[in-house]
Protein backbone atom coordinates (compact mmCIF):
# COMPACT_ATOMS: atom_id res chain seq x y z
CA UNK A 1 0.00 0.00 0.00
CA UNK A 2 1.20 3.14 -0.82
CA UNK A 3 0.57 6.77 1.58
CA UNK A 4 0.29 10.02 -0.04
CA UNK A 5 3.75 10.83 2.51
CA UNK A 6 6.15 8.10 0.69
CA UNK A 7 5.49 10.14 -2.82
CA UNK A 8 6.20 13.21 -1.34
CA UNK A 9 9.84 14.50 -2.46
CA UNK A 10 10.34 17.25 0.41
CA UNK A 11 10.30 17.22 4.38
CA UNK A 12 7.93 18.92 6.54
CA UNK A 13 9.85 21.00 8.87
CA UNK A 14 6.93 23.45 9.45
CA UNK A 15 5.78 21.53 11.99
CA UNK A 16 8.84 21.08 13.27
CA UNK A 17 9.77 24.63 13.41
CA UNK A 18 6.78 26.14 15.13
CA UNK A 19 7.37 23.72 17.67
CA UNK A 20 10.78 24.61 17.68
CA UNK A 21 10.03 28.10 18.36
CA UNK A 22 7.50 27.29 21.12
CA UNK A 23 9.83 25.57 22.95
CA UNK A 24 11.88 28.55 23.44
CA UNK A 25 9.17 30.44 24.60
CA UNK A 26 7.93 28.03 26.48
CA UNK A 27 10.99 27.85 28.29
CA UNK A 28 11.23 31.12 29.11
CA UNK A 29 7.47 31.32 29.97
CA UNK A 30 7.38 28.18 32.78
CA UNK A 31 11.36 29.70 33.60
CA UNK A 32 9.63 32.93 34.49
CA UNK A 33 7.35 31.47 36.50
CA UNK A 34 10.12 28.80 38.41
CA UNK A 35 11.35 31.90 39.50
CA UNK A 36 8.81 33.39 40.56
CA UNK A 37 7.75 30.56 43.37
CA UNK A 38 11.39 30.09 44.56
CA UNK A 39 10.66 34.22 45.29
CA UNK A 40 7.48 32.70 46.76
CA UNK A 41 9.46 30.26 48.83
CA UNK A 42 12.29 33.01 50.21
CA UNK A 43 9.46 36.05 50.70
CA UNK A 44 5.83 34.38 50.91
CA UNK A 45 4.19 37.91 50.99
CA UNK A 46 4.92 37.94 47.30
CA UNK A 47 1.94 36.12 47.02
CA UNK A 48 0.55 39.04 47.44
CA UNK A 49 -3.08 37.61 49.28
CA UNK A 50 -4.11 36.84 45.15
CA UNK A 51 -5.48 33.47 44.99
CA UNK A 52 -4.17 32.68 41.60
CA UNK A 53 -0.80 34.02 42.79
CA UNK A 54 -0.59 31.93 45.01
CA UNK A 55 2.15 29.35 45.62
CA UNK A 56 0.15 26.23 45.38
CA UNK A 57 -1.35 26.88 41.92
CA UNK A 58 1.74 28.70 40.90
CA UNK A 59 3.90 25.56 41.61
CA UNK A 60 2.30 23.50 39.36
CA UNK A 61 2.00 25.86 36.84
CA UNK A 62 5.92 25.74 36.63
CA UNK A 63 5.84 21.82 36.50
CA UNK A 64 3.50 21.94 33.83
CA UNK A 65 5.13 24.82 31.80
CA UNK A 66 8.70 23.41 32.20
CA UNK A 67 7.95 19.91 31.63
CA UNK A 68 5.21 19.42 29.14
CA UNK A 69 5.23 22.66 27.26
CA UNK A 70 9.37 23.66 26.88
CA UNK A 71 10.22 19.93 26.95
CA UNK A 72 7.28 18.76 25.43
CA UNK A 73 7.64 21.67 22.44
CA UNK A 74 11.09 20.49 22.56
CA UNK A 75 10.15 16.31 22.08
CA UNK A 76 7.69 17.18 19.49
CA UNK A 77 10.06 19.32 17.16
CA UNK A 78 12.98 16.66 17.56
CA UNK A 79 10.63 13.76 17.07
CA UNK A 80 9.40 14.82 13.81
CA UNK A 81 13.04 16.41 12.51
CA UNK A 82 14.36 12.69 13.66
CA UNK A 83 11.70 10.50 12.49
CA UNK A 84 11.98 12.44 9.09
CA UNK A 85 15.49 12.70 8.18
CA UNK A 86 17.14 9.60 9.41
CA UNK A 87 14.10 7.36 7.53
CA UNK A 88 13.87 9.99 4.24
CA UNK A 89 10.38 9.79 4.23
CA UNK A 90 7.85 13.06 4.85
CA UNK A 91 6.32 13.29 8.12
CA UNK A 92 2.96 10.44 8.03
CA UNK A 93 0.49 13.21 7.79
CA UNK A 94 0.78 16.93 7.70
CA UNK A 95 -3.02 17.26 9.13
CA UNK A 96 -2.49 15.06 11.82
CA UNK A 97 0.97 16.76 12.75
CA UNK A 98 -0.51 20.12 12.03
CA UNK A 99 -3.61 19.31 14.90
CA UNK A 100 -0.78 17.81 17.43
CA UNK A 101 0.84 21.44 17.18
CA UNK A 102 -2.21 23.39 17.22
CA UNK A 103 -3.78 20.80 20.13
CA UNK A 104 -0.78 20.70 22.48
CA UNK A 105 -0.91 24.55 22.55
CA UNK A 106 -4.20 24.63 23.83
CA UNK A 107 -3.61 22.00 26.09
CA UNK A 108 -0.74 24.50 26.97
CA UNK A 109 -3.33 27.37 27.67
CA UNK A 110 -5.83 25.37 29.17
CA UNK A 111 -3.09 24.38 31.87
CA UNK A 112 -1.76 28.36 31.96
CA UNK A 113 -5.80 29.42 33.08
CA UNK A 114 -6.92 26.32 34.92
CA UNK A 115 -3.89 25.72 37.10
CA UNK A 116 -4.16 29.68 38.72
CA UNK A 117 -8.21 29.63 38.78
CA UNK A 118 -7.81 26.19 41.04
CA UNK A 119 -8.70 23.38 38.78
CA UNK A 120 -6.95 20.55 39.63
CA UNK A 121 -6.60 16.75 40.11
CA UNK A 122 -4.06 17.10 42.94
CA UNK A 123 -2.00 14.71 41.24
CA UNK A 124 1.52 15.72 41.04
CA UNK A 125 2.45 16.32 37.08
CA UNK A 126 -0.76 15.25 36.38
CA UNK A 127 -2.90 18.01 37.70
CA UNK A 128 -5.14 19.00 34.68
CA UNK A 129 -8.39 18.71 35.03
CA UNK A 130 -10.68 15.70 32.65
CA UNK A 131 -11.42 17.85 29.90
CA UNK A 132 -7.62 18.79 29.45
CA UNK A 133 -6.64 15.20 29.75
CA UNK A 134 -9.50 13.88 26.89
CA UNK A 135 -7.43 16.46 24.58
CA UNK A 136 -4.30 15.51 25.74
CA UNK A 137 -5.20 11.93 24.66
CA UNK A 138 -6.37 13.11 21.53
CA UNK A 139 -3.22 14.69 20.46
CA UNK A 140 -1.09 12.29 21.95
CA UNK A 141 -2.73 9.70 19.27
CA UNK A 142 -2.43 11.91 16.67
CA UNK A 143 1.51 11.94 17.92
CA UNK A 144 1.49 7.94 17.63
CA UNK A 145 -0.03 7.75 14.71
CA UNK A 146 2.16 10.44 12.93
CA UNK A 147 5.36 9.30 14.41
CA UNK A 148 4.86 5.38 13.82
CA UNK A 149 2.75 6.05 10.19
CA UNK A 150 6.04 7.97 9.74
CA UNK A 151 8.15 5.14 10.87
CA UNK A 152 6.19 2.36 9.11
CA UNK A 153 6.47 4.10 5.80
CA UNK A 154 10.69 4.94 6.01
CA UNK A 155 12.75 4.57 3.29
CA UNK A 156 15.76 3.17 4.96
CA UNK A 157 15.29 0.14 6.56
CA UNK A 158 17.19 0.30 9.59
CA UNK A 159 15.47 2.19 12.42
CA UNK A 160 17.78 4.41 14.13
CA UNK A 161 18.22 3.98 17.40
CA UNK A 162 16.89 7.33 18.48
CA UNK A 163 13.34 6.51 17.00
CA UNK A 164 13.32 3.38 19.28
CA UNK A 165 13.94 5.87 22.37
CA UNK A 166 11.05 8.52 20.68
CA UNK A 167 8.73 5.19 19.74
CA UNK A 168 9.45 4.05 23.63
CA UNK A 169 8.60 7.40 24.84
CA UNK A 170 5.36 8.36 22.85
CA UNK A 171 3.94 4.56 23.93
CA UNK A 172 5.05 4.70 27.44
CA UNK A 173 3.16 7.96 27.94
CA UNK A 174 0.19 7.06 26.66
CA UNK A 175 -0.38 4.13 28.84
CA UNK A 176 0.92 6.01 31.95
CA UNK A 177 -1.34 9.08 31.36
CA UNK A 178 -4.67 6.35 30.59
CA UNK A 179 -3.81 4.52 33.98
CA UNK A 180 -3.02 7.35 35.98
CA UNK A 181 -5.62 9.82 34.99
CA UNK A 182 -8.24 7.33 35.18
CA UNK A 183 -10.97 9.67 36.76
CA UNK A 184 -14.95 9.50 38.07
CA UNK A 185 -16.30 13.48 36.35
CA UNK A 186 -17.90 15.09 39.04
CA UNK A 187 -18.91 18.41 37.24
CA UNK A 188 -16.86 20.34 34.32
CA UNK A 189 -13.81 20.95 35.60
CA UNK A 190 -13.94 18.71 38.69
CA UNK A 191 -13.57 15.14 38.96
CA UNK A 192 -12.37 11.97 41.17
CA UNK A 193 -9.23 9.31 41.10
CA UNK A 194 -10.37 5.94 40.19
CA UNK A 195 -8.13 5.06 42.92
CA UNK A 196 -8.29 5.54 46.41
CA UNK A 197 -5.68 6.06 49.24
CA UNK A 198 -2.75 4.37 49.49
CA UNK A 199 -3.72 2.36 45.96
CA UNK A 200 -3.53 5.99 44.35
CA UNK A 201 -0.78 6.44 45.87
CA UNK A 202 0.87 3.36 44.24
CA UNK A 203 -0.98 4.28 40.73
CA UNK A 204 0.34 8.11 41.13
CA UNK A 205 3.99 7.28 41.96
CA UNK A 206 4.08 4.65 39.31
CA UNK A 207 3.19 7.40 36.62
CA UNK A 208 5.39 9.73 38.32
CA UNK A 209 8.56 8.02 38.29
CA UNK A 210 7.65 6.52 34.77
CA UNK A 211 7.08 10.29 33.24
CA UNK A 212 10.83 11.06 34.64
CA UNK A 213 11.57 7.49 33.19
CA UNK A 214 10.34 7.95 29.97
CA UNK A 215 9.03 11.51 28.85
CA UNK A 216 12.26 12.93 30.59
CA UNK A 217 15.15 10.35 30.16
CA UNK A 218 13.75 8.36 27.15
CA UNK A 219 12.27 11.14 24.84
CA UNK A 220 15.36 12.76 25.37
CA UNK A 221 18.36 9.97 25.26
CA UNK A 222 16.17 10.17 21.56
CA UNK A 223 17.62 13.83 21.23
CA UNK A 224 21.24 13.17 22.88
CA UNK A 225 21.46 9.85 19.92
CA UNK A 226 21.13 11.94 17.30
CA UNK A 227 21.53 15.92 17.90
CA UNK A 228 25.90 15.02 19.66
CA UNK A 229 27.02 12.76 16.58
CA UNK A 230 25.62 15.71 14.19
CA UNK A 231 26.95 18.06 16.35
CA UNK A 232 30.21 16.84 16.74
CA UNK A 233 30.49 14.99 12.83
CA UNK A 234 30.97 11.86 14.43
CA UNK A 235 28.77 8.57 14.34
CA UNK A 236 27.87 7.69 18.56
CA UNK A 237 30.78 5.90 19.90
CA UNK A 238 29.59 2.81 20.06
CA UNK A 239 26.08 1.79 18.06
CA UNK A 240 26.17 -1.51 19.62
CA UNK A 241 26.08 -0.38 23.29
CA UNK A 242 23.38 2.05 22.50
CA UNK A 243 20.62 -0.47 21.10
CA UNK A 244 21.96 -2.09 24.60
CA UNK A 245 21.14 0.97 26.28
CA UNK A 246 17.99 1.33 25.04
CA UNK A 247 16.38 -2.63 25.62
CA UNK A 248 17.98 -2.52 29.21
CA UNK A 249 16.67 1.06 29.87
CA UNK A 250 13.02 -0.19 29.01
CA UNK A 251 12.95 -3.31 30.41
CA UNK A 252 14.23 -2.58 33.79
CA UNK A 253 12.28 0.96 34.24
CA UNK A 254 8.60 -0.13 35.07
CA UNK A 255 9.23 -0.67 38.71
CA UNK A 256 11.26 2.64 40.46
CA UNK A 257 7.96 4.50 41.53
CA UNK A 258 7.62 3.14 44.77
CA UNK A 259 10.94 4.83 46.08
CA UNK A 260 8.90 8.06 46.00
CA UNK A 261 6.86 6.03 48.73
CA UNK A 262 9.48 5.11 51.53
CA UNK A 263 7.87 4.80 55.20
CA UNK A 264 4.79 5.08 54.32
CA UNK A 265 1.92 2.75 54.11
CA UNK A 266 3.05 0.73 51.30
CA UNK A 267 4.20 -2.52 51.75
CA UNK A 268 7.16 -2.28 53.07
CA UNK A 269 7.68 -5.10 50.59
CA UNK A 270 6.96 -2.94 47.30
CA UNK A 271 9.35 -0.21 48.32
CA UNK A 272 11.81 -2.42 48.51
CA UNK A 273 11.42 -3.44 44.65
CA UNK A 274 11.68 0.26 43.81
CA UNK A 275 14.78 0.74 45.56
CA UNK A 276 16.07 -2.77 43.79
CA UNK A 277 14.72 -1.54 40.59
CA UNK A 278 15.63 2.66 41.05
CA UNK A 279 19.63 0.93 41.73
CA UNK A 280 19.30 -1.72 38.69
CA UNK A 281 18.43 1.81 36.91
CA UNK A 282 22.15 2.95 37.49
CA UNK A 283 23.95 0.40 34.77
CA UNK A 284 21.89 1.18 31.84
CA UNK A 285 21.97 5.26 32.29
CA UNK A 286 25.51 5.60 33.20
CA UNK A 287 25.98 2.92 29.56
CA UNK A 288 24.32 5.68 27.47
CA UNK A 289 26.17 8.74 29.37
CA UNK A 290 29.13 7.80 28.67
CA UNK A 291 28.20 5.97 25.26
CA UNK A 292 27.26 9.84 24.44
CA UNK A 293 30.15 11.45 26.15
CA UNK A 294 32.51 9.05 24.07
CA UNK A 295 31.21 10.30 21.08
CA UNK A 296 33.77 13.10 21.14
CA UNK A 297 36.27 10.67 21.71
CA UNK A 298 39.25 11.47 19.34
CA UNK A 299 37.96 15.31 18.71
CA UNK A 300 37.79 16.39 22.60
CA UNK A 301 38.86 19.48 21.14
CA UNK A 302 36.21 20.44 19.47
CA UNK A 303 34.56 21.51 23.23
CA UNK A 304 36.60 24.21 23.00
CA UNK A 305 35.29 26.38 20.49
CA UNK A 306 31.54 24.94 19.90
CA UNK A 307 29.36 25.81 22.51
CA UNK A 308 26.33 24.10 21.36
CA UNK A 309 28.21 20.58 21.94
CA UNK A 310 29.29 22.26 25.31
CA UNK A 311 25.47 22.16 25.98
CA UNK A 312 24.94 18.83 24.81
CA UNK A 313 27.92 17.43 26.85
CA UNK A 314 27.67 18.63 29.51
CA UNK A 315 23.85 17.69 29.87
CA UNK A 316 25.18 14.52 29.92
CA UNK A 317 27.36 14.79 32.53
CA UNK A 318 24.46 16.01 34.81
CA UNK A 319 22.37 13.48 33.69
CA UNK A 320 24.78 10.72 34.85
CA UNK A 321 25.27 12.57 37.63
CA UNK A 322 21.31 12.82 38.60
CA UNK A 323 20.98 8.78 37.59
CA UNK A 324 24.04 8.39 40.05
CA UNK A 325 22.24 10.53 42.73
CA UNK A 326 18.44 9.24 42.32
CA UNK A 327 19.74 5.73 42.66
CA UNK A 328 21.57 6.07 46.11
CA UNK A 329 18.68 8.44 47.21
CA UNK A 330 15.94 5.61 46.56
CA UNK A 331 18.16 3.47 49.58
CA UNK A 332 15.82 3.74 52.28
CA UNK A 333 18.70 4.86 55.07
CA UNK A 334 19.12 7.50 52.71
CA UNK A 335 16.35 8.68 51.75
CA UNK A 336 15.54 8.30 55.21
CA UNK A 337 17.06 11.66 55.76
CA UNK A 338 16.86 13.09 52.25
CA UNK A 339 12.73 12.71 52.05
CA UNK A 340 10.63 15.75 51.82
CA UNK A 341 14.00 17.86 51.95
CA UNK A 342 14.99 20.19 49.72
CA UNK A 343 17.83 17.43 48.18
CA UNK A 344 14.96 16.07 46.65
CA UNK A 345 13.97 19.35 44.90
CA UNK A 346 17.99 19.43 43.87
CA UNK A 347 18.09 16.28 42.93
CA UNK A 348 14.93 16.86 40.59
CA UNK A 349 16.35 19.96 39.23
CA UNK A 350 19.92 18.48 38.51
CA UNK A 351 18.25 16.39 36.18
CA UNK A 352 15.72 19.14 34.72
CA UNK A 353 17.97 22.01 34.16
CA UNK A 354 20.89 20.04 33.60
CA UNK A 355 20.19 17.18 31.75
CA UNK A 356 16.79 17.64 29.88
CA UNK A 357 17.56 21.76 29.79
CA UNK A 358 20.46 21.78 28.41
CA UNK A 359 19.93 19.00 26.23
CA UNK A 360 17.16 20.46 24.77
CA UNK A 361 18.67 23.90 24.18
CA UNK A 362 22.04 22.48 22.38
CA UNK A 363 19.03 20.31 20.44
CA UNK A 364 17.54 23.50 19.94
CA UNK A 365 20.45 25.28 18.71
CA UNK A 366 21.28 22.81 16.22
CA UNK A 367 17.72 22.80 15.00
CA UNK A 368 16.42 26.63 14.67
CA UNK A 369 19.07 27.64 12.11
CA UNK A 370 18.76 24.88 10.07
CA UNK A 371 15.04 25.40 9.83
CA UNK A 372 15.17 29.13 9.09
CA UNK A 373 17.85 28.79 6.07
CA UNK A 374 20.63 29.06 8.01
CA UNK A 375 24.60 27.99 8.61
CA UNK A 376 24.20 29.24 12.67
CA UNK A 377 22.53 31.23 14.83
CA UNK A 378 22.43 35.29 14.79
CA UNK A 379 24.93 35.42 17.37
CA UNK A 380 27.41 32.13 18.75
CA UNK A 381 28.73 34.58 21.20
CA UNK A 382 25.37 34.94 22.87
CA UNK A 383 25.07 30.67 22.72
CA UNK A 384 28.56 31.05 24.59
CA UNK A 385 26.90 33.44 27.65
CA UNK A 386 24.02 31.47 27.72
CA UNK A 387 25.93 28.15 27.89
CA UNK A 388 27.72 29.72 31.18
CA UNK A 389 24.90 31.46 32.34
CA UNK A 390 23.11 28.24 32.47
CA UNK A 391 25.41 26.09 33.77
CA UNK A 392 26.80 28.67 36.91
CA UNK A 393 23.21 29.15 37.46
CA UNK A 394 22.57 25.12 38.14
CA UNK A 395 25.80 24.86 39.99
CA UNK A 396 24.99 27.39 42.38
CA UNK A 397 21.17 26.00 42.48
CA UNK A 398 21.91 22.23 43.31
CA UNK A 399 24.47 23.12 45.28
CA UNK A 400 21.95 24.87 47.56
CA UNK A 401 18.97 22.76 47.51
CA UNK A 402 22.14 19.72 48.71
CA UNK A 403 23.40 21.79 51.64
CA UNK A 404 19.57 23.01 52.33
CA UNK A 405 18.33 19.36 52.13
CA UNK A 406 20.64 17.47 54.63
CA UNK A 407 21.00 20.38 56.88
CA UNK A 408 16.70 20.28 57.18
CA UNK A 409 17.20 16.45 57.54
CA UNK A 410 19.40 16.10 60.13
CA UNK A 411 17.63 19.13 62.13
CA UNK A 412 14.26 16.73 61.60
CA UNK A 413 16.00 13.81 63.16
CA UNK A 414 17.99 15.78 65.85
CA UNK A 415 16.86 14.66 69.17
CA UNK A 416 17.47 15.28 72.74
CA UNK A 417 19.30 13.12 75.24
CA UNK A 418 15.06 13.25 77.01
CA UNK A 419 14.20 12.11 73.81
CA UNK A 420 12.27 15.51 72.54
CA UNK A 421 13.11 16.94 69.16
CA UNK A 422 16.36 19.35 69.28
CA UNK A 423 14.63 22.08 66.44
CA UNK A 424 11.02 22.95 65.77
CA UNK A 425 10.13 22.48 62.19
CA UNK A 426 9.72 26.59 61.71
CA UNK A 427 13.40 26.47 63.30
CA UNK A 428 14.64 24.47 60.27
CA UNK A 429 12.64 26.77 57.84
CA UNK A 430 14.62 29.64 59.09
CA UNK A 431 17.91 28.11 58.81
CA UNK A 432 17.19 27.51 54.89
CA UNK A 433 16.54 31.13 54.12
CA UNK A 434 19.89 31.90 52.69
CA UNK A 435 19.82 29.08 50.39
CA UNK A 436 16.68 30.02 49.23
CA UNK A 437 17.91 33.40 48.25
CA UNK A 438 20.97 31.18 46.60
CA UNK A 439 18.49 29.43 44.70
CA UNK A 440 16.82 31.86 43.54
CA UNK A 441 19.45 33.54 42.10
CA UNK A 442 20.76 29.90 40.58
CA UNK A 443 17.55 30.33 38.66
CA UNK A 444 17.39 33.90 37.67
CA UNK A 445 20.81 33.10 36.32
CA UNK A 446 18.80 30.32 34.13
CA UNK A 447 16.24 32.15 33.12
CA UNK A 448 18.51 35.10 31.90
CA UNK A 449 19.88 32.55 29.64
CA UNK A 450 16.71 31.38 28.47
CA UNK A 451 16.17 35.32 27.60
CA UNK A 452 19.01 35.45 25.57
CA UNK A 453 17.93 32.50 23.74
CA UNK A 454 14.76 33.85 22.31
CA UNK A 455 16.51 36.81 21.44
CA UNK A 456 18.98 34.71 19.72
CA UNK A 457 16.36 32.90 17.95
CA UNK A 458 14.13 35.96 17.50
CA UNK A 459 17.22 37.61 15.43
CA UNK A 460 17.84 34.20 13.43
CA UNK A 461 14.29 33.56 12.63
CA UNK A 462 13.75 36.97 11.38
CA UNK A 463 16.80 37.21 9.38
CA UNK A 464 15.94 33.88 8.12
CA UNK A 465 13.53 32.56 6.07
CA UNK A 466 11.44 29.52 5.74
CA UNK A 467 13.26 26.39 3.71
CA UNK A 468 11.85 23.09 2.28
CA UNK A 469 14.32 20.38 2.20
CA UNK A 470 14.68 18.07 -0.25
CA UNK A 471 14.35 14.39 0.99
CA UNK A 472 17.26 12.45 -0.80
CA UNK A 473 16.78 10.15 -3.86
CA UNK A 474 16.94 6.77 -2.39
CA UNK A 475 20.12 4.68 -2.92
CA UNK A 476 20.04 1.13 -4.55
CA UNK A 477 20.57 -1.12 -1.68
CA UNK A 478 24.78 -2.11 -1.98
CA UNK A 479 23.52 -6.57 -2.19
CA UNK A 480 20.58 -5.76 -4.68
CA UNK B 1 -2.70 -3.31 48.20
CA UNK B 2 -5.08 -4.41 45.47
CA UNK B 3 -3.53 -2.38 42.78
CA UNK B 4 -1.26 -4.31 42.39
CA UNK B 5 -3.64 -7.04 40.55
CA UNK B 6 -3.23 -4.47 38.08
CA UNK B 7 -0.13 -2.92 38.05
CA UNK B 8 1.91 -6.48 38.01
CA UNK B 9 0.18 -8.40 35.42
CA UNK B 10 0.71 -4.73 33.42
CA UNK B 11 3.84 -4.92 33.95
CA UNK B 12 4.15 -8.86 32.51
CA UNK B 13 2.18 -8.15 29.63
CA UNK B 14 4.21 -5.00 28.76
CA UNK B 15 7.61 -7.05 29.43
CA UNK B 16 6.42 -9.63 26.61
CA UNK B 17 5.04 -6.46 24.63
CA UNK B 18 8.81 -5.42 24.76
CA UNK B 19 10.22 -9.03 24.05
CA UNK B 20 8.06 -9.10 20.75
CA UNK B 21 9.55 -5.76 20.14
CA UNK B 22 13.30 -7.04 20.45
CA UNK B 23 12.49 -10.22 18.77
CA UNK B 24 10.66 -8.37 15.51
CA UNK B 25 13.81 -6.06 15.51
CA UNK B 26 16.38 -9.31 15.60
CA UNK B 27 15.13 -11.37 13.31
CA UNK B 28 13.78 -8.38 10.74
CA UNK B 29 17.38 -7.71 10.35
CA UNK B 30 17.82 -4.45 12.21
CA UNK B 31 21.05 -5.36 13.93
CA UNK B 32 23.10 -6.56 11.20
CA UNK B 33 25.84 -4.16 10.42
CA UNK B 34 25.29 -2.15 13.04
CA UNK B 35 28.41 -0.21 13.67
CA UNK B 36 27.58 1.72 9.26
CA UNK B 37 23.94 2.33 11.03
CA UNK B 38 25.54 4.89 13.44
CA UNK B 39 27.51 6.57 10.58
CA UNK B 40 24.81 7.00 8.10
CA UNK B 41 22.73 9.77 9.70
CA UNK B 42 25.73 11.85 9.30
CA UNK B 43 25.52 11.88 5.52
CA UNK B 44 22.21 13.58 5.50
CA UNK B 45 21.46 17.02 5.67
Amino acid sequence: MIFPNSLATTYNDKVVRQFAVMTVVWGVVGMLVGVIIAAQLTWPELNLGISFLSYGRLRPLHTNAVIFAFGGCGLFASAYYVAQRTCHVRLFSDKLAAFTFWGWQLVILSAAISLPMGFTEGKEYAELEWPIDILITLVWVSFAIVFFGTIGTRKVKHIYVANWFFGAFILAVALLHLVNSAAIPAGYMKSYSAYAGVQDAMIQWWYGHNAVGFFLTAGFLGMMYYFIPKQAERPVYSYRLSIVHFWALIFTYMWAGPHHLHYTALPDWTQSVGMVFSLILLAPSWGGMINGIMTLSGAWHKLRDDPILRFLIVSLSFYGMSTFEGPMMSIKTVNALSHYTDWTVGHVHSGALGWVGLVTMGSMYYLIPRLFGQKKMHSVKAIEIHFWTATIGIVIYIAAMWIAGVMQGLMWRAINADGTLTYTFVESVKATFPFYVLRLSGGLLYLIGMVIMLWNTIMTATSGRSVTVTIPAPVAPAHA
Amino acid sequence: MDILYLLVPLSVILVFFILGGLWWAIYRGQFEDIESEGERILKDS
